[in-house]
C-alpha cells in the first residue's frame, strides 16, 4: 500500500465487504445499554477498522449502507437521522487512513492518533448530527436527544477505542515491515 | 435462520411487477413524505394505503410477525422514554394547555401531549409496510440496477449489491466462528463481565474480519481481471423498462407529496396538524 488511492476496486469491494461485516456485527452482536435506541455497538470498531485501511469513503459509505439495510431489515423502515450520522462518523474515522502508515507497525503514535479521531468521529456525528436531524425530522424533545447522544457517543468510542485498536494491532503484526528482509 | 424473515419471494403480483427503480423511489418520497410531515392524517393515510399494498402483494404476515412485535416493543418503550423526560413536550409543540390529569408536580397528562406521542407512533409505523414490500419483493440482484438508475453512481450501487451478496455468507461465517469458539468454552452471553464479553467477542470477530479481508483481495481482484471499471458507464442484465404501471406508482406517490404540501402551506400552516386551536 505505498499509493494512498481513494477510489479502486478493492475499496469498493472492502466497502461492500465491510457494509456486510457492519451489518452482520450490528445485528447479531451488540451488548443492551440503558438508554433506549443505544447499545454498545461493535460494528462502529468495524468502520473505523476499514477507515484506516482503506480510506474514509470506504468507512463512511460502509457505515451508511450498513446501518441504512440493517434499519430496513429491521421493519421500522430507516431512521434516517440515525443512518446519516453513522455515515458521518465513519466518514471521519477515515481520516485515520492518511495519517497512519502500517508499515512502520502500530505502536503508541499511531494508535493515539486513530483514538483521538475516532474520539471526535464519535462526538461529532452522536453529539451534533444526530440529535439536530432528530429534532429536525422527528420533533423529538430536546433533552432526550441530547442525552441519547452522549450515551451514543461514549459507548461507541469505548467499543470503537478498545475492539478497533486490538484489530489494527492485529492487523499490523500481519504485515511484513519495510526493511524486514536482509541481503545476505 | 433468522435471515429467512426477510427474504425475496417469486410472485406474479401488481407490486412485484413493478421495476425496483420505481420500487425505491416511491419508497423514498413516502419516507420522506412522512419524516416532513406531522399531520396524523396525512400519515394514516398513508399507513393504510401501504397496508393494503402489503395485502396486495401477497406477503404473509408470519414472515414478517417476529418483525412487527419487535418494532411494537421499540415505540412503546421509546413512548415511555419521551413521556419520562419531556412531559410537556406536546404542550411546547401545539401551544395550549389542556390537562387531563397528573402523576405529581412534574408528570402531568395533557391532551397535546397524548396527540404529539401518538402522532409520533404513527409516525414511524406508517411506512413499515412500504419497507417490507420494498425488500420482499425486489430481486435483490435487481436492487443494484435500480440504485444506478435512481442516479446513484454505479460503483456505489455495485457496493450495495455486493454487501447483499456476501450478508448471508458471512453470517454464516460469524455462526460458524461463534458456535466453534463457544465450544471451547468462550462466554459471549450476557452471564459475562461486560469487558470479559468484549474481549470475548473480539475472539470471534477477529477472525471474521480478517476473513473478510482475504476476500477482499480476491473479490477485487478477479473483478479488475475482468476489466471493472474501465468505463464510465455499465448494463445491467436485470434491468426492466418502466411500463404503464410503473407510471401509475409514481402518479399515486407524486399525489401524496402534493397533498402534504397543500396541507402544509394551505391548511395547516406548518408540518404540524393542530385540532387545539
Amino acid at each position: 500500500m505505498n499509493k494512498k488511492e481513494l477510489f479502486s476496486t478493492k475499496m469498493l469491494v472492502a466497502t461492500g465487504l465491510g457494509a456486510a461485516l457492519f451489518l452482520v456485527l450490528f445485528k447479531f452482536v451488540t451488548i443492551p445499554s440503558p438508554i433506549a435506541n443505544t447499545s454498545f455497538q461493535i460494528a462502529y470498531a468495524v468502520a473505523g477498522f476499514f477507515g484506516a485501511l482503506f480510506g474514509p469513503l470506504c468507512s463512511g459509505l460502509l457505515a451508511f449502507i450498513g446501518h441504512a439495510l440493517n434499519d430496513a431489515m429491521s421493519g421500522w423502515g430507516i431512521w434516517w437521522s440515525w443512518v446519516i450520522a453513522s455515515g458521518v462518523s465513519g466518514l471521519i474515522m477515515g481520516i485515520s487512513y492518511f495519517k497512519i502508515n502500517f508499515e512502520n507497525g502500530f505502536g503508541k503514535k499511531e494508535i493515539i492518533t486513530f483514538n483521538v479521531i475516532q474520539v471526535i468521529a464519535n462526538v461529532v456525528a452522536w453529539l451534533i448530527v444526530a440529535p439536530v436531524l432528530d429534532i429536525a425530522i422527528y420533533s423529538e424533545p430536546a433533552n432526550l436527544v441530547f442525552v441519547q447522544g452522549i450515551w451514543a457517543a461514549i459507548m461507541n468510542a469505548i467499543s470503537t477505542g478498545v475492539v478497533g485498536t486490538l484489530l489494527l494491532v492485529a492487523y499490523a503484526s500481519r504485515q511484513v515491515k519495510e526493511g524486514s528482509l536482509d541481503k545476505e | 435462520m433468522k435471515l429467512k424473515m426477510f427474504s425475496y419471494n417469486e410472485e406474479n403480483t401488481f407490486v412485484h411487477r413493478l421495476s425496483g427503480v420505481t420500487k425505491l423511489l416511491c419508497f423514498l418520497i413516502l419516507s420522506f413524505v412522512v419524516m416532513y410531515t406531522y399531520d396524523i392524517r396525512i400519515m394514516l393515510l398513508i399507513g393504510a394505503f401501504s397496508i393494503y399494498l402489503f395485502k396486495l402483494s401477497r406477503i404473509s404476515f408470519k414472515q414478517v410477525r417476529f418483525l412487527v412485535m419487535y418494532l411494537l416493543f421499540f415505540v412503546a418503550l421509546n413512548g415511555v422514554i419521551t413521556y419520562f423526560f419531556e412531559p410537556t413536550h406536546g404542550n411546547m409543540l401545539y401551544g395550549t394547555y389542556h390537562e387531563l390529569f397528573r402523576f405529581n408536580d412534574i408528570y402531568v397528562v395533557t391532551q397535546e401531549q397524548l396527540f404529539y406521542q401518538v402522532s409520533k407512533m404513527v409516525k414511524y409505523m406508517c411506512v413499515i409496510p412500504m419497507g417490507l414490500i420494498f425488500f420482499c419483493t425486489t430481486n435483490p440482484s435487481e436492487f443494484a440496477s435500480s440504485l444506478n438508475h435512481a442516479k446513484v453512481p454505479y460503483k456505489g450501487a455495485y457496493a450495495v449489491s455486493l454487501t447483499l451478496r456476501y450478508f448471508p455468507d458471512i453470517a454464516r461465517q460469524f455462526t460458524d466462528i461463534s458456535n466453534a469458539q463457544q465450544a471451547r468454552g468462550i462466554d459471549m452471553s450476557a452471564k459475562a463481565k461486560v469487558m470479559t464479553r468484549l474481549k470475548n467477542t473480539l475472539m470471534v470477530i477477529s477472525p471474521l474480519i480478517f476473513s473478510a479481508l482475504d476476500r477482499v483481495d480476491m473479490i477485487s481482484n478477479a473483478m479488475d481481471l475482468r476489466g471493472f471499471g474501465k468505463y464510465p458507464k455499465r448494463t445491467w442484465y436485470t434491468y426492466r423498462k418502466l411500463g404503464k404501471e410503473d407510471a401509475l406508482a409514481f402518479v399515486v406517490c407524486l399525489s401524496f407529496v402534493a397533498l402534504a404540501l397543500y396541507m402544509a402551506i394551505f391548511v395547516t400552516n406548518g408540518r404540524f396538524y393542530n385540532p387545539f386551536i
